[in-house]
């Protein structure tokens, strides 16, 4: 076996080096150059001070972005929980022979191309979009409502990309549920109401609770949907790391916001670990 | 109730495409409903548009080598996990799975930083080597998922029948994971051929992907060209895993 030992770390030589020097170094990269100053002439002058840091929490402007993410990242969870507990729920109690069909059917968005679907909130909700022509056809209003680009339409945007996530988490730790605990349940006399409040809906959790972690961090970071649903007021701290580095070229406080979110999800992501587990996130994503 | 529930979850989901899918036949140039009849102008005008073209090409030979190069090392990688024990595994797992955590953003802006303190421009590669470690993450998932269901008994009766690794491997392990393998390819060429928010730090002029297409022709306004575009992509992304499937079961039976 001893002879052996040498085999894993072979194997593993080719991912292991693509991540270390494709995430690893380009991270510490972004930490280190965080520290940078930028020279008026637009030069990055190698230093170490919080001037970036600093210039983020100057005034409310920046810091206004960031807790804006946070609120829209727990919007997107709550809603993402309320709209895919269910589905997930009738799945898992479903007999039906299509239930197949219908979990194939929950994870086809993932294979069709974000920003095709983000951009066809447009086309449903645009002044002449399927709403408004609609509403127009039926009498209900004479001219068409503008619904577009403000907050709501992000959370949209987001809870679409984001939904089949969740659904998905929440159904793997609900097959993982033993189904004789029900029948227990029901025998000692519960209601269906009962069983589910004692037995299924705590034995969910963990998916729940998976499920919300992974929602919250792809939201935190998400770019897209604030950039085509949203107005000038619905930035997240996404665009603003995009504005920064690619349009004003600004690498220095670029890197400094980047370290911020990626701190942000740090945190969260290391409390999840600390007192759930993160292992459960991955389970479901195995599915596909 | 619920069933009602899951049916309105769905149309919610499904609205989006079906309309891009609906409106890409929708002859009028300004305005999106109503419809007035059925054409494929769009369609042939696309086809015209060398650029858009272009931006195709580009997608597929970047989808198809980030999923070859991705597959590969992620089978070695989940070979390394499944069949070895050895100091450090769990960590090496987290850490190799991590990037799915890490948003896209960050990772753009860091992979560029990279490139510029190496004094490189943009070019394909970082493309490349970027949707690499981006994609690498699913690949191991869905390879180790497999590998977990293959008995190590079968690689023992290899073994004790005279065949080397390589051997076993070839004969015996890979036949078992091919479906996870042409699983896990298709999802790194799917995530790759989508992908919009890194490739948008990532692509310069020359190699533009669709989906950056897309946005760019997004800044003047929504048209029946983009959305004839995205009935392409949605059909080409769809239709390629379901066909994949079925053909799979297809030759499954041939050998039975």
């Amino acid at each position: 076996m001893k002879s052996d030992s040498w085999k894993p770390w072979a194997l593993l030589a080719p991912s292991l080096s693509a991540v270390f020097f494709l995430l690893v170094i380009p991270v510490c990269f972004i930490v280190v150059y965080s520290f940078w100053l930028r020279a008026p002439s637009g030069a990055d002058i190698p230093a170490f001070q919080f001037g970036n840091y600093a210039k983020f929490f100057e005034d409310f402007f920046y810091p206004k972005i960031l807790i804006r993410t946070i609120r829209i990242s727990f919007e997107t969870v709550v809603l993402c929980v309320v709209m895919g507990y269910i589905p997930a729920y009738y799945f898992y109690r479903s007999e039906s022979r299509y239930k197949k069909v219908f979990l194939l059917l929950i994870m086809l968005p993932f294979w069709v191309s974000f920003i095709i679907r983000t951009m066809s909130w447009i086309n449903i909700m645009g002044d002449s979009g399927l709403i408004n022509h609609f509403l127009l056809k039926i009498g209900l209003i004479e001219s068409p409502i503008s619904m577009l680009y403000n907050e709501f339409t992000v959370l949209m945007g987001l809870i679409m990309y984001l939904l089949p996530f969740m659904v998905l988490n929440i159904y793997v730790s609900l097959e993982g549920i033993d189904k004789s605990l029900l029948e227990a349940a029901r025998c000692m006399g519960c209601t269906e109401w009962q069983a589910f409040r004692e037995v299924t809906l705590p034995l969910s959790l963990p998916g729940v609770s998976a499920g919300c972690l992974l929602v919250f961090v792809l939201t935190a970071g998400t770019y897209l949907p604030p950039m085509i649903l949203g107005g000038p007021g619905n930035d997240m701290i996404a665009n603003l790391i995009f504005t920064r580095v690619i349009g004003t070229l600004d690498w220095p406080f670029g890197s400094a916001i980047s370290v911020i979110l990626l701190s942000l999800l740090f945190v969260i992501v290391w409390t999840y670990n600390r007192y759930l587990g993160i292992n459960q996130i991955f389970k479901s994503l195995q599915g596909n | 109730m619920i069933q009602i529930y899951t049916v309105l979850v769905y149309v919610f989901l499904f609205a989006p495409i079906v309309v891009v899918i609906v409106l890409a036949f929708n002859p009028k140039q300004f305005g999106i409903f109503p419809m007035e009849g059925v054409s494929f102008r769009w369609f042939i005008k696309l086809a015209q548009n060398e650029s858009i073209i272009e931006a195709f090409k580009n997608s597929l030979i970047l989808g198809s080598l980030t999923a070859v190069i991705s597959t590969g090392i992620g089978i070695l990688a989940a070979m390394a996990f499944i069949r070895f024990e050895f100091p450090g595994k769990n960590t090496l797992n987290t850490v190799l799975l991590s990037p799915i955590m890490i948003p896209e953003v960050v990772l753009g802006v860091a992979l560029l930083l990279f490139l510029r303190f190496l004094q490189q421009p943009k070019s394909f590669a970082l493309l490349l080597i970027g949707h690499v470690v981006l994609t690498l993450p699913y690949v191991l998932l869905i390879v180790q998922a497999r590998l977990v269901g293959i008995k190590k008994e079968y690689e023992e009766a290899a073994k004790s029948l005279g065949a080397n690794a390589f051997q076993t491997f070839r004969e015996v392990t890979f036949p078992l994971l091919l479906p996870a393998v042409l699983a896990g390819a298709l999802f790194a060429f799917t995530i790759s051929f989508d992908d919009i928010t890194a490739t948008l730090f990532w692509a310069t002029a020359q190699n533009q992907t669709v989906p950056v297409k897309i946005f760019s022709m997004l800044r003047n306004s929504i048209s029946p060209e983009i959305n004839a575009l995205g009935a392409v992509m949605i059909v080409l992304t769809v239709a390629t895993p379901l066909l994949a499937g079925y053909l799979s079961r297809r030759f499954s039976k041939i050998k039975e």
